[in-house]
């Protein structure tokens, strides 16, 4: 089966759920998400036996390509649509509150319905190796994320980062658009490979090129959420609902980060851009390292606060950028670049949407998303203060957790790229920031089991539903497995 | 086996505890079954010598580069396990049913956890997991310290701790990256300690490479053993800390960093040691002449046990800068003392806490007729930790000095670092013993009315007495298990 049947298959699925989502009479829309969940898996349990060893890697009309990063990082996007299609249906409570005036669920039939297709969106920008494939894909992604985000149509906030996560969209759109342009004016291609070519032959001119780069590095720079094209982040993190969130922060980044590995490559292993580009990349991976990691430590909203902690991963993980340079990935020992990161973004995929999990289910009973809501959570419900801990703990990288195992490949390609470089400087704000994000990630811990004994504590307890609980076990468990044994995550790529 | 048991019985007990089980009875058994697995480890090294690896097994989770999950131990780290074992069984048998909240799981799942920690790190045959089991710990310590720790301040000292030995822990892992990644043959990298070590002897890095591998190395390890100037968490944690985790991180957690360097950083970076051996003899001595002054000066007694556990840890380090077997093993004997009477002197500390309104030494007096099993036990630890002769403290303190002076042909900086350091013996006696004379002699008036809560545990202080007894005594015991 060629891969683009799963696109196509996550397309009939989307507009099944919106065929029936109009025709059914039934008025909790919770069937439509089971329907989604289910139709998902099928979709995953497809992909993994689509793997064409034999023909791996393959081209479809020079548009769509097929490798094992895009294999790997269409799972992962299907994966996490799946668990965030679990998360809204613990979130519709409080979306039912928002949407509709009458105290019915009629209203979000299609919260449930989009996300399929920004899916379908995510998996077309991990095949995409073109700059047009690249930028309709990225549209459909984003185009979806603008519904999502302001949902909440009767609540201001989602109003409000609904707002901001379109002016800013279409303006990063925009300067994607005018790089690509640039690049087809000086080269005269798209496709990634054949730019790699015209680079290498010597007939461009260097400074149109860089800046073609840097305006290209605009566009994906705000998707994967880097300093200076965070601005939108916090905002629109804390404003819109909480599975939106946990999708923006999990989804949209991986994806962005295929991207992004895919455009860099040409560019780093030209003599013509290599030195600008990689100063540029330093430049951007130290600014978010200390942007997110020191603005995190004032948070007091907890959504907030995960904003900027993805501000900060997004720096982790653009360490190892610079370092993509094939002189250098071939002396490395270690897992290389493209493993590294993609070993972190599905540590991350874990990690990040244990602790979203955790979150909707006590937002949707507190109503309430500063960090004094999870006050004495691990009296209410240990499971979940269990789950949110070693969420927490894989965050912060604390070893036996996967983010430990992410942080560390990472850390061992920065440095063993300052002593081939001789420039320490990223190393030191790395550790800078990894040292700062003890504190704001522990802030969370010290919350959940202080003061557990509160006198109203009983009242409190925390009902999960059985599809949650399986899924939070699943995660928790995949978080430490992977955790001590990362050759779970490494063997598919490799 | 055996080895993967000690180090799994605690994991498992804490999440039985966490599943619901019985909290202090199910604690009891995993740190008691422990005691006598570790016991039985010790026997079997003794019979061997203790020169090679025992137990091991391993499993291979990557291949490049290599990284094994895997446990063994030789007589360095036997002695350690032994240690960790008794103090865990010691912390554990102390720990009343409750906590003073009335909450029983997160009380005893924490003490388990950092004995976990420590025992993996100990045993574990891979630099990786060397490190990531010695993590184990940092979150239940804050929680601990944060929950359950005395004084107002005791947040602060938790957010304290956990960032000193955060950052330290990522100081340690560059250095620890820088240092495999160095250590390589045709591409081909490991995390084996043994390998590592082979590889290092065979290949011997450059001067100026090691000079600054050595370095983060170092500090990493020193920060987690708080080396001076990197020592202002250690004191307040462990003053404020309940008295199991204070028993356990100064007594055993604390000894990691020392292991860490006699295992990883001696071995593998021979020339990176010289190349700061003048700076690491000024900072020892800041840990022996500088923190025992603050020591004499500290006016309550948990503040001046703190602070006291941070001064003794200059002798280890003056053993490991002696750069020769005798100094080594001194070193590790001193660790196994020093971890065995810091932990006696935590557990007595803590049932005073108990029974008394205030720890302020001037506050206090003439306590030897109301508890004399305290008084009588206090004054043993007391002893042990100045280093009178007939406890192990002292066989390990001789034995650091001879290896300071032994093949000295003439008096180097080295020797003259080991003669200032005699000072700090001078130094323990004047803080220990006049915290003894303020507590249990003189004017009985003083004294505030005695609290009386539960009735004292002995077993555990008398355990831990008769063990340092007996290695001080017979320090052979231990000897015999180190390379000479």
């Amino acid at each position: 089966m060629p891969a683009y049947y799963l696109e196509i298959l996550i397309l009939l699925l989307g507009f099944t759920m919106l065929g029936v989502e109009a025709f059914s009479s039934n008025r909790s829309r919770s069937r439509i998400a089971v329907l989604g969940v289910s139709g998902l898996f099928v979709v995953l349990i497809f992909l993994i036996f689509t793997v064409p060893s034999s023909e791996v890697p393959y081209d479809h009309w020079g548009i769509y390509h097929v490798d094992k990063w895009a294999l790997f990082y269409k799972a992962i996007a299907i994966l996490t649509t799946l668990l965030v299609l679990v998360l809204a249906k613990d979130f519709s409570p409080v979306l039912k509150k928002y949407t509709s005036q009458s105290n019915e669920f009629s209203g979000i039939g299609e919260y449930y319905c989009l996300p399929i297709f920004v899916c379908a969106g995510l998996m077309w920008m991990a095949s995409a190796k073109d700059l047009i494939t690249i930028f309709v894909s990225l549209e459909l992604v984003t185009i979806g994320f603008y519904v999502l985000v302001s949902f909440m149509r009767r609540n201001v906030g989602s109003l409000e980062a609904g707002v901001k996560y379109l002016v800013l969209g279409a303006l990063s759109t925009g300067f994607l658009v005018y790089g690509i342009a640039w690049i087809f004016g000086v080269t005269g291609q798209f496709e990634l490979n054949e730019i790699a070519n015209v680079l290498n032959s010597g007939k461009v001119e260097r400074k149109p090129i860089i800046f073609a780069f840097a305006l290209l590095l605009v566009g994906l720079g705000f998707k994967v959420a880097a300093v200076p094209f965070h601005i939108w982040v916090p905002d629109v993190y804390q404003g819109t609902s909480m599975p939106i969130t946990a999708f923006l922060s999990v989804g949209s980044k991986a994806a962005g980060f295929i991207v992004l590995l895919r455009v860099i490559e040409p560019f780093l292993n030209s003599s013509l851009t290599a030195s600008s580009v990689i100063l540029i990349l330093s430049f951007l991976v130290c600014v978010t390292l200390l942007f997110g990691n020191f603005v995190a430590i004032k948070q007091t909203n907890v959504k907030r606060l995960l904003a900027y902690s993805s501000i900060a991963h997004a720096g982790f993980l653009m360490m190892a950028l610079p370092a993509m340079e094939s002189d250098f990935q071939s002396k490395l020992i270690g897992p290389s670049s493209m493993e590294s990161i993609s070993f972190y973004l599905a540590g991350y995929l874990l990690m990040t949407m244990l602790c979203f999990l955790v979150l909707t289910i006590v937002s949707a009973a507190t109503n309430g998303e500063s960090i004094d809501d999870l006050k004495g959570l691990g009296a209410r419900s240990p499971l979940l203060a269990f789950a949110m801990l070693v969420g927490i703990a894989s965050l912060a990288g604390i070893p036996l957790t996967v983010g430990f195992f992410g942080k560390f490949f990472l850390f061992n390609i920065a440095i063993q790229y300052a002593v081939f470089s001789g420039s320490w400087y990223v190393v030191s704000f790395a550790v800078l920031g990894a040292a700062a994000g003890f504190y704001y990630y522990f802030k969370i811990i010290r919350v959940m089991y202080w003061g557990g004994s509160d006198q109203d504590s009983d009242e409190l307890t925390l009902e999960v539903n059985p599809l949650s609980k399986a899924v939070i076990i699943v995660l928790l468990t995949g978080v430490i497995l992977c955790g001590v044994f990362p050759s779970l995550i490494l063997g598919l790529l490799q | 086996m055996i080895i993967d048991l000690i180090v799994l019985i605690p994991i498992i007990a804490a999440l039985a505890i966490g599943l619901g089980a019985e909290g202090r009875k199910t604690a009891l058994g995993a740190a008691g079954a422990n005691l006598i697995l570790g016991v039985i480890v010790i026997g079997e090294l003794m019979r061997r010598g203790g020169e090679e690896l025992i137990f091991e097994t391993s499993t291979v989770i990557l291949e490049n580069p290599k990284l094994t999950l895997g446990f063994a131990v030789d007589g360095m780290s036997g002695v350690l396990v032994l240690l960790t074992v008794i103090v865990t069984f010691c912390a554990v048998y102390i720990s009343p049913e409750k906590a003073p909240d009335g909450r029983v799981k997160l009380y005893h799942i924490s003490p388990l956890l950092i004995s976990a920690g420590a025992l993996g790190a100990f045993c574990s045959t891979d630099l990786f997991f060397l490190f990531a089991f010695h993590e184990l710990a940092l979150i239940p310590t804050f929680l601990m310290i944060g929950i359950y720790g005395h004084g107002r301040e005791r947040l602060a000292i938790a957010w304290k701790i956990t960032i000193y030995l955060g950052v330290g822990s990522l100081v340690l892992l560059g250095g620890l990256i820088a240092l495999y990644s160095n250590l390589t043959s045709d591409g081909f990298a490991t995390f084996k300690i043994a390998e590592l070590t082979a590889i290092a002897e065979t290949m011997q890095l450059d001067q100026e490479v090691q000079k600054w591998i050595f370095l983060p190395l170092f500090l990493g390890f020193g920060i987690l053993v708080s080396l001076f100037p990197f020592h202002s968490w250690a004191a307040p944690a462990y003053a404020s800390a309940p008295t199991s985790v204070a028993m356990l991180h100064a007594g055993v957690l604390k000894k990691f960093g020392l292991y860490g360097i006699l295992r990883v950083a001696m071995p593998m970076l021979p020339k990176g040691f010289e190349a700061w051996e003048g700076l690491i003899l000024v900072l020892l001595l800041g840990n022996i002449i500088y923190v025992g002054l603050v020591t004499i000066s500290q006016r309550h007694l948990d503040r001046m046990l703190g602070n006291s556990s941070v001064m003794h840890m200059g002798y280890a380090f003056l053993g490991i800068a002696c750069v020769n077997h005798i100094g080594w093993n001194g070193a590790v004997l001193m660790m196994f003392a020093h971890g065995l009477s810091i932990a006696l002197l935590f557990a007595l500390c803590g049932s005073l806490r108990e029974r008394l309104n205030t720890l302020e030494l001037s506050e206090i007096g003439g306590l030897t007729s109301k508890v004399p099993f305290l008084a009588v036990s206090f004054g043993f630890a007391a002893f042990a930790s100045i280093g009178l002769p007939g406890f192990a403290n002292f066989a390990s303190e001789v034995t650091i000095l001879f290896g300071a002076f032994n093949g000295a042909g003439e008096v180097g900086n080295l020797q003259k670092a080991a003669i200032l350091a005699l000072w700090g013996v001078v130094i323990s006696a004047v803080y220990m013993l006049r915290a003894y004379r303020n507590i249990f002699q003189g004017d009985s008036t003083r004294g505030l009315t005695l609290v009386r809560r539960d009735s004292l545990n002995k077993i555990p202080i008398i355990l831990m007495i008769a063990v340092l007894l007996l290695t001080g005594f017979f320090p052979n015991l231990i000897l015999s298990m180190l390379p000479s």
